[in-house]
């Protein structure tokens, strides 16, 4: 049991280091990475099926009991994040196979994207503050390093532009663990849960939160903090910008989704604020996107207005709405690493991912047109495909709150989405490509990444169709959330040894 | 003693923040730097600062006065872990020197704004040119 809980970090830490060691023989090092991937793929199944039991699984590093061991938490939510992690890594490790010529490619590849692996898992499985702060650098490192992975003037632009603002947002993060410390003395999120639930928490730590919370939404991207995502998401390598935008916004999220139903279980303040910036985030990102004329950066404006959603979520509070964030989270992380993914063989294809140099994708390759409908369509929310269902859940959650503004705000963003997504297609895949721009390549080497994509395609149907047991577990996700009693249980029953 | 320390984690987060707004990256990077130790000394001090004893627990049980182990356990992590950090910090600004041919952070993040290059017509769809450089 134990061994499982710990599985998540083990097994891409191990990966990470075996293909550290096999730099120099890359075949050995791509199967091995993908090897990793499956496992803890396999692993995050594994945990999902263990969690759906509805029991919630802890252990304590080292075998001390709850405050002084670090914890590791399994419930619905956490194992959930860690399966999607599992998907989009093999996802982005299929498709980097695929031979483009990006200079990116290369020996130090694959155990950066493990090194971020354990870094993204380490944040979805821990129940200590601080422990979450060293994963968050730990991801952290690897994603500087995969953004600027390949070199040339446009990545280190990029790049300089992510790593000054997540550090920035890291200290402010570290800051405020320090200052939950001294106003609370504990660190564990259960010790915490229980003192914030019987309001025995000293003025001085609602500071340390407001702090926290800051820090996660500069992470998760949103309104008025955004700014570093569309300034460099677009500059990285194809798999690497899909596995940025599948994961690293949404462990923001995941750790607002955490810090938010521990320390305020009850509606208050904290969630009227997150319900107008979820409003604002939805609305801007969204029209933001639309002065975009280049595919990854439309992209990266609809990551800011898609987090807007789960934060609605959130910010709403009821089981129906939390659940309809975690639906969200899901749909979302598959869907959106999927348009990246797309969005880069499209432009392979017709040698820029300009709009105004693309063109003519429809007639030249329909298979790549049928492959972006599905996450697209999925993105804007048309039925049945997965995103209908988590927009359909938060609106009606939004309705049964009241919460009209929210409703309407989160069925214009839709309609606005799919607006910015029919402009891809008229430009990429319907106009004709002008003579003399660029010259449009041959899809050979690509079978990988068409794999890669195709399957994301499938999940996001599957879920789609099959949104009933999907549903039924996030709603129990979300019982798991509104009720931290049973988190706080778990953690401090699992005692040491 | 509290006061003292509260006083110059101010002025340090100050100075950083400071410097971050800066338009020189240098200046930045070192900004980061100045704000990352202000960081530190706060979660320094919030394990209380009067005590006059290590916190080591011997036979006779903890001695009075101990001070508390567990800040000085997370600032050690955080300070190895704010070094690494200020070491790629510096690597990307030398890279952004020798590619940008400026420290000016406004004309540097200008161009990731700017259209994306095309990729070459001539470059070899087909073939994994890298690994057979053997990169």
């Amino acid at each position: 049991m134990n061994t499982l809980i710990v599985a998540p970090l083990l097994v891409p830490l191990a990966t990470f280091v075996l293909t550290l060691l096999c730099r120099r023989a890359p075949r050995m090092a791509g199967a091995l990475s993908l090897l990793g991937a499956l496992a803890l793929t396999g692993v995050g199944i594994g945990l999902v099926a263990l969690a759906d039991q509805g029991q919630i699984f802890a252990t304590q590093a080292g075998g001390w009991a709850a405050p002084y061991g670090i914890s590791l938490v399994i419930d619905r939510l956490s194992a959930a994040m860690v399966a999607i992690t599992g998907i989009v890594g093999v996802a982005t490790i299929v498709f980097s196979m695929a031979r483009d010529a990006d200079a990116a490619r290369g020996a130090d590849f694959h155990p950066l994207v493990h090194g971020l692996l354990v870094g993204v898992c380490g944040a979805f499985i821990t129940g200590d503050v601080f422990n979450l702060y060293v994963w968050f650098e730990v991801l952290l490192v690897g994603s500087f390093a995969l953004l600027v992975l390949g070199g040339g003037k446009r990545r280190v632009s990029g790049t300089v532009v992510y790593v000054a603002l997540n550090l920035v947002a890291t200290m402010m993060f570290l800051l405020a663990a320090g200052m939950l410390y001294g106003a609370t003395g504990s660190l564990n999120m259960a010790l915490l849960a229980e003192q914030f639930a019987q309001g025995q928490v000293p003025p001085t730590a609602q500071p340390a939160v407001v702090l926290m919370l800051t820090a996660f939404a500069i992470k998760a991207a949103l309104f008025p903090v955004f700014g570093w995502l569309p300034a460099s998401y677009h500059v990285a390598w194809t798999p690497v910008s899909a596995l940025f935008a599948g994961l690293l916004t949404k462990v923001g999220v995941y750790a607002l989704i955490r810090i938010v139903t521990l320390t305020a279980p009850e509606p208050g303040l904290v969630h009227d604020i997150l319900l107008w910036v979820a409003c604002a985030t939805m609305l801007i990102g969204v029209l933001g996107a639309t002065a975009q004329m280049e595919v990854r950066r439309i992209l990266s404006f609809h990551i800011v207005s898609q987090v807007g959603y789960m934060v609605l979520g959130l910010a709403l509070a009821t089981p129906l709405a939390l659940a309809g964030a975690v639906f969200y989270l899901i749909h979302h992380i598959v869907v959106k690493a999927n348009l990246f993914l797309i969005g880069g063989i499209a432009a392979h294809l017709s040698g820029s991912e300009r709009l105004a140099a693309m063109g003519g994708l429809y007639a030249r390759a329909p298979w790549l047109a049928l492959l972006f409908a599905i996450p697209a369509l999925s993105l804007a929310g048309i039925p049945p495909l997965s995103g209908f269902w988590a927009k359909f859940l938060l609106v009606k959650a939004s309705l049964d709150a009241t919460a009209w503004i929210a409703a309407a705000v989160a069925l214009a963003t839709g309609i606005f989405t799919l607006l910015s997504m029919s402009k891809i297609w008229n430009e990429a895949f319907l106009k004709p490509q002008a003579a003399g721009t660029t010259t449009a390549q041959h899809g050979a080497g690509l079978r990988p990444a068409v794999l890669a994509t195709a399957s994301l395609g499938v999940l996001t149907v599957a879920i789609g169709l099959g949104a009933g047991p999907v549903m039924d577990y996030a709603v129990a996700a979300a019982e798991q959330l509104a009720a931290p009693a049973s988190y706080i249980q778990a953690v401090i029953a699992a005692g040491g040894g | 003693m509290e006061v003292l320390v509260s006083i110059t984690v101010g002025l340090l987060v100050a100075i950083g923040i400071w410097m971050l707004l800066d338009g020189s990256l240098l200046r930045v990077v070192i900004g980061i730097v100045v704000l990352g130790n202000g960081v530190n000394l706060a979660v320094f001090a919030s394990g209380r600062l009067g005590a006059r004893a290590a916190a080591f627990i011997t036979d006779a049980g903890a001695p009075p006065l101990a001070a508390d182990p567990l800040p000085q356990a997370l600032v050690l992590t955080a300070i190895v872990i704010g070094f690494a950090l200020f070491v790629f910090a510096l690597a990307v600004l030398k890279r952004s020197w020798e590619a940008h041919d400026t420290v000016e952070a406004d004309r540097i993040s200008a161009v990731a704004e700017e259209a994306a290059t095309d990729t070459m017509p001539d470059a070899p769809a087909g073939r994994d040119t890298a690994a057979e450089r053997g990169t």
